[in-house]
C-alpha cells in the first residue's frame, strides 16, 4: 500500500475579510502520493489554490490536520514551516515570479544558496539543471530575454533545484501557448514517473486534464468528483497530435 | 525523530537560522547590488542624496570642529597648567579683571613652579583708510614662558619682538583685514601708536576679531590702563605636582577667583559659546537636519525598490527562505548605497576643505572625522532600511500565487 506524503484531513478554511468570514474550504480529505501527478481543478472561488497553500504549508487550516510523512504540521511556527517547505517542497508559480535582476543561472542559485550550498557549486548545480529543461544556451541571459516557455522552465529549474520530494505548481500552463504548456507537463509527468516526486498541479487547463494520475473537482469549497484516470499518453504523444 | 526537531536540523543544515548562516558570503550581496543598479536613475538619485547629506554634514561638522578649535586656541596653546580667573568667567575671551598681585600670591602656594600675568582685552584697531576693526590684544611679559604665540615663523624671537615699546604681532591670515602690508608698519590701537614688529602663521580667532600679542607693559600703554589690573594669571607646576591638590590650596588661599585646569578652562570657553550662543546649536541642528534629508532620501530610494521586488522576495518567503534572508537583502542594499555615497561625499568634502583652506574659519576635517562621518552614513542608511524591513516582515508569501 502506498504511503501517503501529505494527509490533509477534515479540512476547513475560511477568510476575514469582513464582518462575516467567507468560508472558502469545508471539510476537505486528501491525500497526495509520492510518484504521482495530482490535478486540483474547478471553477474560480471553488477553493482549489487555498487548497494548494494549505497542502504546500504556505496556509495553515482554520480547522483540520496537515500531516506531511505522517507527521503533524500544525503546531508549527512561520519560521519552522519556511523550513519545512525549503526541505521538502518546490513551488513553480502562475507568474514564475523570476528575480528580474539575475539571470537564469543566478536565479536557479538562489533557491540552492537559501539551502546553504556554496557558490561555485551552485553554479555548477544550476547550469545542469537548466540544461536539463533545454536551456542550456539561455544559461546567462534576463528574464526579460526569455519567451515564458523558457522563462516556465527557468521557474521549474529553480523550484527543482534543492531536489524537493513534493512539487507544487499553481496554472503552470496559464500563460505558455499549446506546445510550451505541453512540453511542461511533460517535464512535471516526467518529475513525477521516473522519480518518484509527488506533484500538485491547480489547473484551469481542460488540455492538460488527461495528464494527471488523479482529478479532484473542487465545487464551492468541496470536493465534488475525484476521478483516478490510467497513465495515458504523454505529452509528447499529444503534441504529435496537434 | 519529531518534526519539530527533523525542521530544526534541517533548518541548521540548510542554513535557516543560525548565526554562522547569517554570516556566510551568499547571493544576497549580488541581489542587492543589482537590485541597486538596476534602476540607474534612481541609483544616481540614491547616491548624489546620500553624498549631499553627507556633504553637508561634513562641511557642518569640520565648522563645528573649527569653532571648538578656535574658541579655545588661546588656552590650548598658552601651555599653562592652571588658570587663575575672575569668578564665574564663561569664556577665555569673556574675561573680568583681577588684582595685579594674584601672580605673588599664587606663587606662594606649595607646588606652583612658576606664575605669570596675563592680559586679554578688546581694543580698536584703526587702519589707514580709517576703517576700525575690532581686535583682541593680549599681554604678557616679554620673558614670559607661557602665553606666548607658538607658530611664530622662524628666526623671529617673540621675546626680541616685543622688547621694543610699541611692538606687536599678528597672524598673517589678518594682515589684509588689519591693512598691515609689512612688518615695521606703524598702526593705531585705541588711537595709540603701535608697530608691527612680527607675524604669527594659522593662530585664528573665534570672534573674527584677530589676536594682537604685545608686551604686558605695552599692552597696559595701548589700553590706557594705569593700574595693576591683569586677566588671568597662568601657572605652571612643580614637576610631580597633583593639579586637583594645587587647585585646592589656591583656592583656599584666593577664595574669590575661580582656579582651573587648562583642559577644565579649555572645555567651558567651548562648551559657553556651543551652548550659550546659538552658533554652536544651530550648526548641530544643520548637522542633525543633514542627516535626517539623507535618512529620509535612503529610506524613500530603499522603500520603492522594496515595494518593486516585493513579489520576489515572496517568493524567497514562500521557497522557505528565512526572514533574515531577506533582511540581508534589504540591509546590504543599505550598506552598498551608504559607502558609495559617503565615500563620494567624503571626498567632495575633503576637495572644499582643501580649496577653503585660507580662509579665516576654514572647516577642519581631520580623518578621523572622515572615518566617523563614513561610519554614521552607513549607519544611518542602514537605519532608513527598517522601513523597508517592516514592510518584509509582514511578506505574506501567499500573495505570489494571487
Amino acid at each position: 500500500m502506498k504511503r501517503a506524503v501529505i494527509s490533509a484531513s477534515g479540512v476547513s478554511h475560511s477568510f476575514d475579510t469582513g464582518p462575516t468570514p467567507v468560508t472558502v474550504l469545508r471539510d476537505i480529505d486528501v491525500e497526495v502520493y509520492a510518484g504521482e501527478l495530482l490535478m486540483l481543478v474547478g471553477p474560480s472561488g471553488s477553493g482549489k489554490t487555498t487548497l494548494l497553500h494549505i497542502l504546500g504549508r504556505l496556509l495553515s487550516p482554520s480547522s483540520g490536520v496537515v500531516m506531511l510523512y505522517g507527521k503533524n504540521t500544525q503546531a508549527l511556527g512561520e519560521e519552522e514551516l519556511a523550513a519545512l517547505r525549503l526541505k521538502y517542497f518546490g513551488f513553480i508559480f502562475q507568474a514564475y515570479n523570476l528575480f528580474p535582476v539575475l539571470t537564469a543561472t543566478e536565479n536557479v542559485m538562489v533557491m540552492l544558496d537559501l539551502l546553504g550550498v556554496s557558490r561555485q557549486i551552485a553554479r555548477e548545480r544550476a547550469r545542469e539543471l537548466l540544461k536539463s529543461v533545454g536551456l542550456g544556451q539561455r544559461l546567462d541571459s534576463f528574464p526579460s530575454q526569455l519567451s515564458s516557455g523558457q522563462r516556465q522552465r527557468v521557474a521549474i529549474a529553480r523550484a527543482l533545484a534543492g531536489d524537493p520530494k513534493i512539487l507544487m505548481a499553481d496554472e503552470p500552463t496559464a500563460a505558455l501557448d499549446a506546445e510550451s504548456g505541453l512540453r511542461a507537463i511533460e517535464l512535471l509527468q516526467m518529475l513525477a514517473h521516473q522519480q518518484e516526486r509527488a506533484v500538485v498541479i491547480v489547473t484551469h487547463d481542460p488540455r492538460i486534464l488527461q495528464f494527471g494520475d488523479r482529478v479532484i473537482h473542487l465545487e464551492d469549497g468541496q470536493i465534488a468528483e475525484r476521478l483516478a484516470t490510467p497513465r495515458g499518453p504523454s505529452p509528447l504523444h499529444a503534441m504529435g497530435a496537434l | 525523530m519529531s518534526l519539530g526537531k527533523e525542521i530544526g536540523l534541517a533548518t541548521r543544515q540548510f542554513g535557516g537560522r543560525s548565526g554562522v548562516a547569517w554570516m556566510r558570503p551568499s547571493l544576497t550581496l549580488l541581489i542587492a547590488w543589482r537590485n541597486l543598479v538596476h534602476d540607474r536613475v534612481r541609483f544616481a538619485v540614491t547616491i548624489v542624496g546620500i553624498a549631499f547629506s553627507t556633504i553637508l554634514v561634513g562641511i557642518q561638522l569640520g565648522m563645528l570642529l573649527n569653532f571648538l578649535h578656535t574658541t579655545s586656541t588661546v588656552v590650548d596653546h598658552a601651555g599653562a597648567d592652571l588658570w587663575v580667573a575672575a569668578h564665574g568667567v564663561p569664556s577665555v575671551d569673556l574675561a573680568t579683571p583681577i588684582d595685579g598681585r594674584r601672580r605673588f600670591q599664587s606663587l606662594a602656594v606649595e607646588g606652583v613652579a612658576v606664575a605669570e600675568p596675563y592680559l586679554l582685552h578688546f581694543g580698536f584697531w584703526k587702519r589707514a583708510d580709517g576703517i576700525r576693526q575690532i581686535v583682541i590684544l593680549i599681554g604678557v611679559e616679554p620673558g614670559a614662558e607661557m602665553g606666548l604665540p607658538l607658530t611664530l615663523p622662524a628666526g623671529q624671537s617673540f621675546r626680541e619682538a616685543l622688547s621694543s615699546p610699541d611692538g606687536i604681532i599678528i597672524d598673517r591670515l589678518y594682515a589684509e583685514k588689519l591693512g598691515v602690508t609689512g612688518l615695521n608698519q606703524l598702526v593705531e590701537i585705541n588711537d595709540r601708536r603701535a608697530r608691527v614688529v612680527g607675524f604669527t602663521d594659522g593662530i585664528r580667532t573665534f570672534t573674527q576679531s584677530p589676536y594682537v600679542f604685545t608686551s604686558l607693559r605695552n599692552a597696559r600703554s595701548l589700553l590706557g590702563r594705569t593700574d595693576n589690573l591683569i586677566t588671568y594669571v597662568l601657572i605652571r607646576l612643580a614637576p610631580g605636582q597633583d593639579p586637583a591638590t594645587v587647585i585646592e590650596r589656591l583656592s583656599a588661599r584666593m577664595p574669590d577667583v575661580d582656579v582651573m585646569t587648562s583642559r577644565e578652562f579649555a572645555a567651558n570657553s567651548q562648551k559657553y559659546w556651543l551652548l550659550t550662543t546659538g552658533a554652536g546649536i544651530s550648526i548641530i541642528c544643520s548637522s542633525l537636519l543633514a542627516l535626517f534629508v539623507g535618512v529620509v532620501i535612503v529610506a524613500q530610494t530603499l522603500y520603492a525598490s522594496t515595494m518593486d521586488r516585493l513579489p520576489e522576495y515572496a517568493v524567497i518567503r514562500a521557497m522557505g527562505g528565512p526572514r533574515w534572508y531577506l533582511y540581508k537583502i534589504v540591509i546590504e542594499q543599505a550598506v552598498i548605497g551608504g559607502l558609495i555615497g559617503s565615500v563620494v561625499g567624503i571626498g567632495a568634502v575633503a576637495v572644499l576643505v582643501y580649496l577653503g583652506r585660507n580662509m579665516s574659519s576654514p572647516p577642519l576635517f581631520p580623518a578621523w572625522l572622515a572615518v566617523g562621518i563614513g561610519a554614521v552614513t552607513v549607519l544611518m542608511c542602514v537605519g532608513a532600511s527598517l522601513v523597508s524591513i517592516s514592510k518584509i516582515t509582514s511578506i505574506d508569501p501567499v500573495k505570489v500565487f494571487r
